[in-house]
């Protein structure tokens, strides 16, 4: 969520137990403050705090010209200090995947180990041992990219994608009103767009500036994300893949946001939860 | 106004409008706001004519819970308010400072809530008049979330608990006689292995009892008590709640109850299995075979809060550990005897949210869940196979299935029949004439 409404969006998202302490959420108006100039960002994020056994990781997100392109995650363990986060690539994905399964440790340093056997090949068994090595910096790096690209919710019209393929903010956007906010078809995913292929008839009704983005709707499957009304008539959605986050609306109002605390683990047991 | 829209558009991508709109700084494109201004001018236009049509008064569900909520805040009349003072003194602990340190550990539901879910305890404490109740966490469900308080028995409860029990008990058996006068049908001689008994209320899991609502402000729910059997299901199956207490669990394997049930059972593992003190708080009660009586040791001395954060040891379990039987206490089945055993399997730890909070003042701790009823589990849940079907009988000779002979074969044997009939005849007739000539 943005920097600038820290204070009283945390009391929105609040639903899933976990808040920021007075100390660190003061630390973190002054520390992002100066991110924001250090880095040049148009636009910091706190996008929110992965939890470790023995320290908990605080993960900002800093935004350029580009919402969806430009986008760089930095980490920090104390509020204070942050430091960059590398991309993620693809080999990187796949590695940590395989390596590290059990909790983050808490020290970014620390090394995961995957022996990796391959199968003996007919008669000349050759065992190569060749163990993956994976630093938690990196496994960090991946899990925020993986929540990114799948659980990162933006209602219908925040954003706009200008004739130069450029995502912006949508100035005008004045909030969904109280019906709108209660579908599920007014709230996107912010990542590159999976389904393009939609019937003539549908692209009909769309509005191509707005609607460039995967609906929440298509989601398989249906019911992912649970709604909750707050006396404050504001829709906070618990996403049920990645436990932890919560995306918060307040209708008629430009406020929007999604925050991720929680473990890091992708909850794949959920075809049995349901 | 579409097409004007697109001629627009058209010409900044031409990049006449280029020079004039730098996309790079913080300044809006100027054409696109324009563009949305008009359109809700012409909006609002298209709305007022429509002022033939009265406003319906909806009420929308926010209202409605307001409605609810604003009695939370309404303030006994007078007299009354010193009796509840005290009353409160003795049941709910000092709820503000908790929800300051709770918030200072960085766990928590957001002020306002907290102080919402306190005055909705003390509505509970005041229309059950329970001794003692504590917030005891948040359970989060798909449709919507349980916010469970944990409540101590008085006596009078205990009665009205077996009263229940009874009543269902003789329905029960009333169904039962109506069955026989009809027709039997053949009885299986199949007998379930006997089934656990639950544990008195007031020991054992049963230590507490646990009320429920969906948002502060609502009715408070009462849990049933919880019976191993559902202890040793919950353990077997993973399911998220869904936010009403009467949704079928489906599962395998079956799960005994509704939500209701299962929520009892979770919350009773949680308990068991993550609630912690600093050691030294608790000693067990002198009386023996009352082991589970803990009551507080009044000459405790806080460890300082350095020691507490660094090491574990600091911290013990203070609620009793549930063994694979689904009790506290161990029950052997085959004898009528009962006697303690310890040792159970090593749990592995909750999957969200059990903090160590900080402890100020030396005696203040406090145990809090927030999550969604899941127990952490490593690589992944694979649920429990169905068992292999059982075999109907054992196959032999004298049910296997065979084709009946053909003509031929049966001519065949026949043939064979009679050829060693007349084998024996002839052999008959031969020892009788032996035996004649013998005799002779």
């Amino acid at each position: 969520m943005d920097s600038n409404s820290l204070y009283y969006s945390l009391e929105l998202v609040s639903g899933t137990g976990s808040t920021l302490s007075v100390e660190q959420r003061a630390a973190l108006q002054t520390s992002l403050v100066m991110l924001k100039k250090n880095y040049k960002f148009h636009r910091v994020l706190f996008w929110g705090k992965i939890l470790g056994l023995n320290s908990d990781y605080f993960i900002a997100q800093g935004r350029g010209e580009d919402e969806m392109q430009d986008k760089k995650n930095l980490y920090s363990l104390n509020c204070m200090d942050w430091s960059l986060l590398p991309p993620a690539t693809d080999s990187m994905i796949q590695d940590v995947s395989k390596a590290a399964k059990s909790r983050f440790i808490g020290d970014p340093s620390y090394v995961y180990e995957y022996p990796e056997k391959k199968p003996e090949q007919e008669e000349d068994a050759v065992e190569s041992e060749a163990a993956i090595k994976v630093i938690e910096e990196s496994r960090l790096a991946v899990t925020v990219h993986l929540i990114e690209e799948e659980a990162s919710v933006v209602p219908r019209g925040a954003f706009v994608k200008s004739p130069l393929g450029v995502v912006q903010i949508n100035r005008s956007f004045g909030g969904l009103s109280q019906s709108e906010a209660r579908k599920l078809d007014s709230f996107f995913h912010f990542s590159k767009a999976k389904n393009p292929e939609k019937s003539i008839l549908e692209i009909g009704d769309l509005n191509q500036a707005i609607d460039f983005l995967d609906v929440l709707s298509d989601d398989i499957p249906k019911g992912e994300t649970p709604e909750e009304f707050g006396l404050l008539r504001t829709v906070t959605r618990h996403h049920l893949l990645w436990l932890g986050l919560t995306f918060y609306h307040v209708p008629m109002t430009p406020q929007h946001g999604y925050i991720y605390i929680g473990d890091g683990a992708k909850n794949l047991d959920l075809p049995f939860l349901l | 106004m579409m097409k004007g829209g697109d001629i627009l558009s058209n010409r900044v991508e031409a990049g006449e409008d280029g020079d004039v709109v730098p996309g790079s700084l913080d300044l809006p494109n100027a054409v696109d706001v324009i563009e949305d201004m008009s359109h809700d001018v012409k909006r609002a236009f298209f709305e007022d004519k429509q002022s033939t049509l009265r406003d319906l008064a909806q009420t929308t569900a926010a209202e409605l819970l307001a409605e609810q909520q604003r009695q939370l805040f309404a303030q006994p009349a007078e007299e009354e308010q010193e009796e509840e003072e005290l009353m409160e003194a003795a049941a709910l602990p000092n709820v503000s400072e908790i929800g300051f340190y709770l918030e200072q550990a960085g766990v928590g539901l957001g002020r306002e809530e907290m102080q919402r879910v306190f005055l909705a305890l003390k509505q509970l404490v005041g229309s059950q008049a329970l001794l003692r109740c504590r917030l005891w966490g948040k359970v989060l469900g798909t449709e919507s979330s349980y916010i469970v308080a944990e409540a101590e028995y008085r006596e009078g409860e205990e009665e009205e608990e077996k009263s229940f029990e009874e009543v269902t008990e003789e329905e029960e058996r009333e169904e039962e006689t109506q069955e026989n006068e009809r027709d039997q049908l053949p009885q299986s001689a199949y007998k379930p292995p006997p089934a656990v008994p639950k544990e008195d209320l007031g020991t054992g899991t049963n230590k507490f009892v646990y009320y429920v609502c969906k948002e502060p402000g609502l009715p408070w729910v009462k849990l049933p008590a919880v019976s191993p059997e559902q202890i040793t299901a919950a353990r077997q199956i993973r399911k998220f709640f869904t936010g009403r207490l009467d949704t079928p669990v489906v599962s395998y394997p079956p799960f005994p109850g509704n939500e209701a049930q299962y929520l009892r059972a979770q919350i009773a593992r949680i308990s068991a299995g993550t609630q912690v003190s600093p050691q030294g708080f608790f000693q067990a009660g002198k009386e023996e075979g009352d082991e589970e009586d803990e009551t507080t040791r009044d000459s405790f001395e806080g460890i300082p809060a350095a020691k507490m954060a660094e090491s574990l040891s600091t911290w013990v379990h203070h609620v009793q550990h549930i063994l694979q039987q689904g009790r506290c206490t161990w029950v052997n089945l085959a004898v009528k005897t009962g006697e303690d055993s310890e040792e159970g399997e090593a749990e592995e730890k909750e999957e969200l949210d059990e903090p160590e909070p900080e402890v100020g003042p030396p005696l203040k701790f406090e145990n809090i869940y927030v999550g969604w009823g899941l127990k952490y589990a490593g690589e992944g849940y694979s649920p429990a196979l169905p068992p292999l079907p059982q075999k109907d009988y054992p196959s032999g000779p004298e049910i296997t299935e065979a084709f009946d002979p053909s003509l031929e074969q049966e001519l065949v044997m026949k043939e064979a029949l009679e050829e060693q009939q007349s084998a024996i005849e002839e052999m008959e007739d031969i020892d009788d004439e032996d035996d004649e000539e013998d005799d002779d």
